[in-house]
């Protein structure tokens, strides 16, 4: 438009060819502007743990998808979460498959303190929570059966007076978890407290990171692959983790996965991509090129109904990726998961990487994990809403994600009725009703949330 | 079992003839180390087999053969990735280049995971850097303590408190240190493996550096009164008669260094996840598939056997320097 008018101007004013052909010049840099523009660092490093969710990066790699935005991408595998964030902090990663409480948590200076963004989720939901043999002998045989067949899900209030028991000896009940600001941590203390089971409080006020105040069942870290291993230690007698690690101990028989987190809430946030916030001012199109790439790698991960599942399960199972078994990893992501050996049952969702939404950030997503660290005293001090929302907006990033998502559509590689409307998109899922406990979460009121727990700190309360 | 049940009677049966007496005088030596790896195979087969793991049964040498070809043909399938992966790169460089005529084409290097002769290759070349650096070190501060007497005593404290050190403990520290100094943008290095080499060379500066003061210190008496009548310079006094008379003591503190850079080098990758076997090693532990263990498995046997080359390299070395060929080494 802009050229046109000139043109029509300067035709009139000058009507030279030499002045039409330089303007011809600048109408062509307004399109370029338009446009994506060319990666400002071509060869990244992202690093991920051994889990099924990262999915994603896997495939965007094994599929050409990083190399076809310029990128040239070497995927890292992490010893754990800690370590991945500080390589992330200090720059030897440029980005990283992680739990969506870490950007957050480190952003607010809940453990190591940095700036970190994220613009991509990279799924929703793919977590269980597994006990050992010995205490799910004892479990069962509180809870009601159907056909023969425990009936789901399996509430923490069975659990409880095993734990009961457990301390009765003198024993104190341990559980394993994968970093104190995990999906796992929150979802494990969830279930447990929607069950009267005290998972104990933080209080980094005062110098206490344990997480063990009060508690009734005493909750620790253990990275993701060590989970059976620690828990066929003895070590442990459950633990809350990602897939394949809940599937692993029922192969190994040396626990039973009682109950999935779809079940403690329906489609939870998972995992996300986080990269640091100097990193992404410094990188905008490459940052705006990765989402870009992963965004399509989800897509694949979900098209047709599933459809390429068996084939990500074949790239996962390499030793460079998750590295399990097949028919380990396939349990879960092809839609079933095995409870106790040969209660196979269906959870078409159980790993969503891009339906639903999925890969958006939402801000209720990161508002919602605020909540939690609020409600364990992560957060010792009593926050406004504001607060929460003026935090979620500092790290999660739906503007780039919505380039990302243009781009795309711009280059016919997918529609817009794919994404969100992002006119008219707010960044607040609908009031989510689906708990396990039926308490209804609204992301614009964290603090009227917090108010109707009965186990967690809320309000002005400070331990 | 049986086989080397048979060659032993074998052996007993050419005893007598006369003219296989100098072979057979030669036998012992090249038989009894098959001898002892026939035995080992045996009992590791028998042993694995009584062995369950929530990881199934603990691998034989049967499975253990099958992992190194699988890793071999997961060497060879990478590199074809390779190829494809510059062909790629190549057009896609020149397709921005007629974009994009300000754009410098680069030829970047494979991103695919490295495989396990990958992994292999960054130890070897990790530990003998790791290993030049503290040579370089211990042999001048080695001589040094072996020609003064108060210099030793200054440096000994400090030799006696550092030695017992583990690489694990240090390995924090020099993290954070390197994280902290060797800040580029463009790296010719990458700052894992500088962590793994500044750890390896911490940890065999030792033996060197003590080895080589024994040996300068021990010099026969003779060869320093020679250095005295001819009125030696200092630095040539070193090179003329302290070198060469302690060589085989240094050679001594270098193998030793070698043999325990090797040790620590792999704990070192392992625990900082720095590229190497101790890395491979450490995420088919967490893999935790049905092959890990036997995978693990040709990790450990190949890290011994890099260990013993090590060794006899350095042996051979030490031959060459060596001026006086008739000692005998081992």
């Amino acid at each position: 438009m802009l050229s046109i008018i000139v043109n029509k101007k300067l035709k009139r004013a000058v009507g030279s060819l030499s002045v039409i052909a330089a303007i011809m010049t600048t109408s062509a840099t307004v399109v370029n502007a338009d446009e994506l523009g060319w990666p400002e660092k071509e060869e990244l490093k992202f690093g991920f743990i051994k889990l099924t969710d990262m999915a994603p990066l896997a495939v965007a790699y094994e599929k050409g998808y990083f190399e076809d935005e310029g990128l040239y991408v070497t995927l890292e595998a992490q010893a754990n979460w800690k370590v991945l964030l500080d390589r992330v902090i200090d720059g030897q990663l440029d980005g990283a498959h992680m739990l969506a409480g870490q950007p957050l948590g480190a952003t607010i200076g809940f453990g190591t303190q940095s700036h970190i963004v994220t613009a991509f989720s990279m799924d929703l939901n793919g977590n269980g929570i597994t006990v050992s043999n010995d205490v799910w002998a004892e479990m069962k045989k509180n809870i009601p059966h159907e056909d023969g067949k425990p009936v789901h899900p399996i509430k923490a209030d069975y659990l409880k007076p095993v734990i009961e028991s457990y301390s009765d000896a003198g024993k104190p009940f341990k559980m394993g978890m994968v970093f104190p600001v995990s999906t796992h941590n929150y979802e494990l203390r969830y279930w447990l407290a929607a069950g009267g089971i005290h998972p104990g409080y933080y209080a980094p006020h005062k110098g206490d990171t344990s997480g063990q105040i009060d508690a009734q069942a005493l909750l620790s870290v253990t990275p993701p692959p060590q989970m059976p291993a620690t828990m066929e230690a003895g070590t442990i007698y459950g633990y809350c983790v990602g897939e394949p690690w809940n599937q692993q101990a029922v192969f190994k028989g040396i626990g039973v996965p009682v109950i999935t987190d779809y079940e403690i809430w329906k489609n939870n946030p998972e995992k996300v991509f986080g990269v640091s916030s100097s990193w992404a001012e410094e990188n905008p199109n490459t940052h705006i090129r990765v989402v870009k790439a992963m965004i399509r790698a989800a897509m694949w991960l979900d098209a047709n109904s599933n459809a390429n599942r068996p084939e990500a399960v074949k790239i996962l199972a390499k030793s460079s990726y998750v590295g399990a078994d097949e028919e380990v990893i396939a349990n879960s992501m092809t839609g079933t998961f095995e409870y106790e050996k040969g209660d196979k049952r269906d959870i078409p969702d159980f790993n969503v990487f891009f339906r639903h939404n999925a890969t958006y950030p939402y801000y209720s997503d990161a508002i919602w994990y605020l909540t939690q660290m609020r409600r364990w005293g992560q957060i010792s001090e009593p926050k406004s809403d504001n607060w929460y929302l003026e935090t979620a907006k500092n790290v999660y990033r739906p503007d780039i994600y919505a380039m990302a998502a243009k781009a795309l559509i711009k280059d016919g590689l997918a529609e817009a009725k794919d994404f969100p409307d992002f006119d008219a998109e707010t960044g607040f899922k609908p009031p989510q009703t689906e708990f396990i406990d039926n308490v209804t979460f609204d992301g614009t009121k964290p603090n009227v949330y917090l108010e109707q727990f009965s186990i967690g700190l809320k309000g002005d309360t400070v331990l | 079992m049986s086989k080397s049940v048979q060659a032993i009677s074998q052996i007993s049966q050419w005893d007598g003839k006369s003219m296989f007496t100098s072979l057979v005088s030669k036998l012992p030596t090249l038989l009894m180390p098959m001898v002892g790896i026939l035995l080992f195979l045996a009992v590791w087969n028998g042993v694995a087999k009584s062995i369950d793991t929530s990881l199934g049964k603990f691998p034989g040498p049967t499975q253990v053969w099958e992992q190194s070809v699988t890793l071999v043909d997961e060497h060879n399938q990478q590199r074809e990735k390779a190829a494809t992966f510059y062909e790629r790169q190549e057009t896609r460089n020149a397709k921005r280049m007629a974009q994009d005529e300000s754009y410098v084409p680069k030829v970047r290097e494979f991103t695919g995971a490295p495989t396990f002769f990958d992994q292999i290759w960054t130890s070897l070349y990790t530990v003998m850097v790791g290993f030049f650096i503290a040579s370089i070190i211990a042999v001048p501060v080695g001589i040094l303590c072996g020609l003064s007497k108060s210099a030793y005593s200054a440096i000994n404290p400090l030799i006696q408190i550092f030695k017992p050190v583990s690489p694990l403990a240090w390995l924090p520290l020099v993290t954070m240190v390197v994280s902290a100094l060797y800040v580029s943008d463009d790296p010719m290095f990458s700052k894992s493996f500088i962590t793994s080499a500044v750890t390896v060379s911490l940890c065999c500066l030792w033996p060197t550096l003590v080895n080589t003061a024994v040996g300068v210190s021990n010099i026969d008496s003779d060869l320093v009164n020679v250095s005295k009548v001819l009125r030696l310079k200092p630095l040539k006094h070193v090179q003329k008669i302290v070198l060469p008379a302690s060589i085989p003591m240094i050679f001594t503190g270098l193998r030793l260094s070698l043999g325990i850079g090797w040790m620590v080098l792999i704990a070192a990758e392992m625990l900082a996840q720095n590229p190497g076997l101790g890395k491979f090693v450490w995420d088919e532990f967490q893999n935790g598939s049905s092959e890990s263990l036997a995978r693990i498995m040709v990790a450990v046997l190949t890290i011994g056997v890099i260990g013993f080359m090590l060794d006899r390299l350095m042996l051979a070395v030490q031959r060459v320097a060596s001026w006086d060929k008739t000692s005998s080494l081992r």
